[in-house]
């Protein structure tokens, strides 16, 4: 098997966007600047520029997701891409045809850039080491492997809100073993070169080795909090837990629930962050997830833009950058 | 017919021979080593001539998908590569479809084999009905169709007392029991080693503990019942210590592991290569270098292949939707050669490896050159290179991730009870 980078093409230019893991720290920073630009054209009057037009972008979605999908389909339209939204398991695969058999048909039908969803890991990969010459894909989250779209647009919030990556310590709470957000998030922030990151959680939800990841594990969510400047908390993935992970949400949210009183020990200007969809009470209470601190909703709102720049770039259509530096 | 192969290096661990002979074959039978019999003629002179003949090869653990699964491959195409690999007896496991636990399936396997006239092929036979775990097999009847042992392969026998009741009910007939060490409830329907690799691909992680756990509960009858007790495919460290402890507790247990395990680990799973999606998965490299000692000292007695060749579309899908296996019958002997090369293991040890050592553990006559026994004989040049490409597998499964490999070693000249089934052609 071809053991080259997958993602980038035979000049090292951005191709698929399947994970972030080997993906240098100026080609993020290039998505991130991008997205900047792109957030512009979502608040002028004519939320469009032509930079796809004449493309075709289908969201392959093999898993159910109304959220993710609407942001990918707003993106491409705002790019000006023609759009195509199939539910697979309603569809082809349901009467046996194989992934490599619809990915097929589609090429046939001159489409240029897939939005992979799948329920398995390693599938977006799959799916781009069939595509055709001209096609690129995008990896719209992979089982528990990767979701990196998500982990830009929570990199860009960060950054309009912190700035600098390179003094923080941010913390990623919950579920870590079944998140493939959260996998995402850690290489990130590791490229963008964060101080610290702490993964937090009973050991039932922390993978195997995960200190190879290049995290600090806490198993108590009052220490991991402590001199933190981001965040993260994530839903407890119900549908992918198989045997038993925990005795109750009762004890996991008095453990790891986080709580106004909690939140106390972490930085006072530390900002809070969830992927969602978020379970009150169980992983965060009410007063947290709407309080002053919490960035939930502009996480959502820099979803069109993260996701207009990655297309772009994977289609090498990408905007002049502008002139903000990093810090 | 009379077959002289001169010149060669003959090795034959099982009766300490190794020395420049030349080995001469009548009738089906090693005539003589060394020295010509009286008037003997040969009909075919094999010039062996700079290399090693040896035994051939026994592999303890090859799937041949008949019946059942022909898409995938038949006993006489993978007959075919078994000879091109030097390979004379393959043991099946019973997991056809339907599986070997009547005498009528047993029978139709062997006779396929027959017919096929490339390589023996030794069953084993289900341990449970229908592989079930709940049902006890017609051992007996088994024994007498020519099942050389029992085994439930990875269908785990849940129920520690019917487990000893299967391996009580084989031990009367004196079965030898395949054990594939995997607690099923702690692999949960995991696809790769449950460390580092598995963290980072977010895939489903089965723990070494699987393995250990299995290799435990199982001694603990083994030292009840005293059955002789074979485990297959070892794939950590520490299971492969667990039973060194019970050897050297007079307990009749043996082990193996596959070629593969000796070389790769859950490194090779990076980028998601579903030709490295084996069961049991590739371990840390720590388990790989562990298992390589346990086998230089013998604990582990045997390499075997695990063949399990498979159709491409097996494997043309996200990792954890692909079909477990390698088709291994044609790297077996040069995985174990560099074996000898990175000085794991002498010239010697790892023939007797692949020879006698599995051969005792099946109870069949194979794996030896004494003068009288069966001519299943190996040539091999054990300094050639070539490439494994798809064009020259000859098994119908190309699902190796060895594809591209510089391999040393290559079989020249095979024969099956003293029939040539295989000579490599000049210039391939």
């Amino acid at each position: 098997m071809d053991k080259r980078n997958l993602q980038l093409d035979d000049n090292g230019q951005l191709r698929h966007f399947l994970t972030i893991e080997g993906l240098k720290r100026q080609l993020l920073i290039d998505i991130l600047d991008a997205a900047e630009s792109f957030s512009s054209v979502t608040e002028q009057t004519v939320k469009k520029v032509p930079l796809l037009r004449g493309k075709t972008i289908v969201n392959l979605f093999f898993e159910a997701s109304t959220r993710t999908r609407t942001t990918f389909e707003l993106a491409a339209k705002r790019l000006s891409a023609d759009v195509l939204n199939i539910n697979i398991n309603a569809s082809a695969t349901s009467k046996g045809e194989t992934l490599l058999d619809t990915q097929r048909n589609l090429e046939a039908m001159h489409c240029d850039m897939f939005v992979v969803r799948h329920a398995v890991s390693g599938a977006a990969h799959f799916i781009a080491r069939h595509a055709a010459a001209h096609v690129s894909v995008i990896n719209a989250g992979d089982g528990r492997h990767a979701h990196p779209t998500q982990a830009m647009l929570d990199m860009f919030t960060i950054r309009h809100h912190k700035g600098d990556f390179h003094r923080l310590r941010v913390a990623i709470v919950g579920d870590i073993l079944h998140s493939r957000v959260a996998r995402s998030q850690i290489h990130a922030l590791s490229t963008l070169g964060v101080e610290e990151i702490r993964v937090i959680g009973p050991k039932t939800l922390i993978p195997p080795e995960a200190h190879t990841l290049g995290v600090h594990v806490h198993h108590d969510l009052r220490a991991g909090l402590r001199d933190i400047d981001v965040v993260i908390m994530l839903r407890l993935q119900h549908e992918r837990m198989l045997g038993a992970f925990l005795p109750s949400e009762h004890e996991y949210f008095q453990l790891y629930g986080l709580t106004e009183a909690k939140l106390e020990l972490a930085k006072p200007d530390a900002i809070i962050m969830h992927p969602g969809p978020i379970n009150r009470g169980v992983e965060i209470d009410s007063a947290v997830a709407d309080g002053p601190q919490s960035v939930i909703l502009n996480q959502v709102a820099h979803g069109t833009a993260v996701r207009m720049a990655i297309m772009a770039k994977a289609m090498q259509r990408l905007p002049s950058p502008p002139a903000r530096e990093l810090h | 017919m009379r077959v002289r192969i001169s010149g060669g290096r003959v090795i034959d661990p099982a009766n300490d021979v190794d020395g420049r002979l030349d080995l001469f074959v009548a009738d089906g039978r090693v005539a003589a080593l060394g020295r010509a019999p009286d008037g003997f003629e040969a009909d075919l002179v094999i010039d062996a001539a700079n290399r090693v003949v040896c035994p051939g090869l026994v592999d303890l653990r090859a799937h041949l998908r008949e019946p059942g699964h022909e898409h995938k491959a038949t006993i006489a195409s993978e007959s075919r590569a078994a000879a091109h690999s030097g390979i004379t007896t393959l043991c099946c496991p019973p997991t056809t479809l339907p599986p070997v636990d009547t005498p009528a399936v047993a029978s139709l396997i062997m006779r396929r084999a027959e017919a096929a006239g490339l390589a023996r092929v030794v069953p084993l036979g289900a341990l449970t009905r229908g592989l079930d775990g709940e049902h006890l097999s017609e051992m007996a009847a088994l024994k007498q169709a020519g099942c050389v042992g029992v085994s439930n392969d990875f269908h785990a026998v849940d129920n520690p007392l019917i487990l000893s009741r299967a391996m009580e009910y084989a031990a009367t007939f004196d079965l030898t029991v395949f054990i594939n060490p995997q607690d099923p409830r702690l692999a949960n329907n995991g696809t790769v080693h449950d460390g580092a690799v598995c963290s980072r691909l977010g895939l489903s992680g089965i723990p070494a503990a699987a393995e250990t756990v299995a290799v435990a509960s199982c001694l603990a009858l083994v030292e009840r019942i005293g059955v002789r007790t074979h485990f297959s495919l070892l794939s950590t460290a520490r299971g492969a210590q667990m039973i060194a402890r019970a050897q050297h507790d007079g307990m009749p247990v043996t082990a193996d592991v596959s070629a593969h395990h000796l070389h790769l680990t859950e490194n090779d799973v990076l980028d998601f290569d579903s030709q490295c999606h084996v069961m049991p998965p590739l371990r840390t490299l720590r388990d790989r270098d562990g298992l390589r000692q346990w086998l230089s000292r013998g604990t582990i007695a045997a390499i075997c292949s695990d063949h399990q060749p498979h159709e491409a579309d097996a494997k043309l899908a996200p990792f954890g939707e692909t079909a477990t296996g390698i088709s291994a019958l044609e790297t077996l002997l040069p995985l174990s050669l560099r074996l000898v090369d990175d000085g794991v293991m002498t010239l010697n040890e790892m023939i007797a490896s692949l020879t006698v050592r599995p051969a005792r553990i099946l109870g069949i006559e194979a794996g030896d050159l004494a003068p009288g026994r069966r001519a299943d004989v190996c040539v091999f040049d054990p300094d050639h290179y070539w490439v494994l490409n798809r064009d020259r597998l000859v098994s119908r499964g190309h699902n190796t991730p060895f594809l591209d490999w510089e391999l040393k070693g290559r079989v020249t000249h095979t024969l099956l009870a003293g029939i040539p089934v295989y000579a490599l052609k000049p210039g391939d």
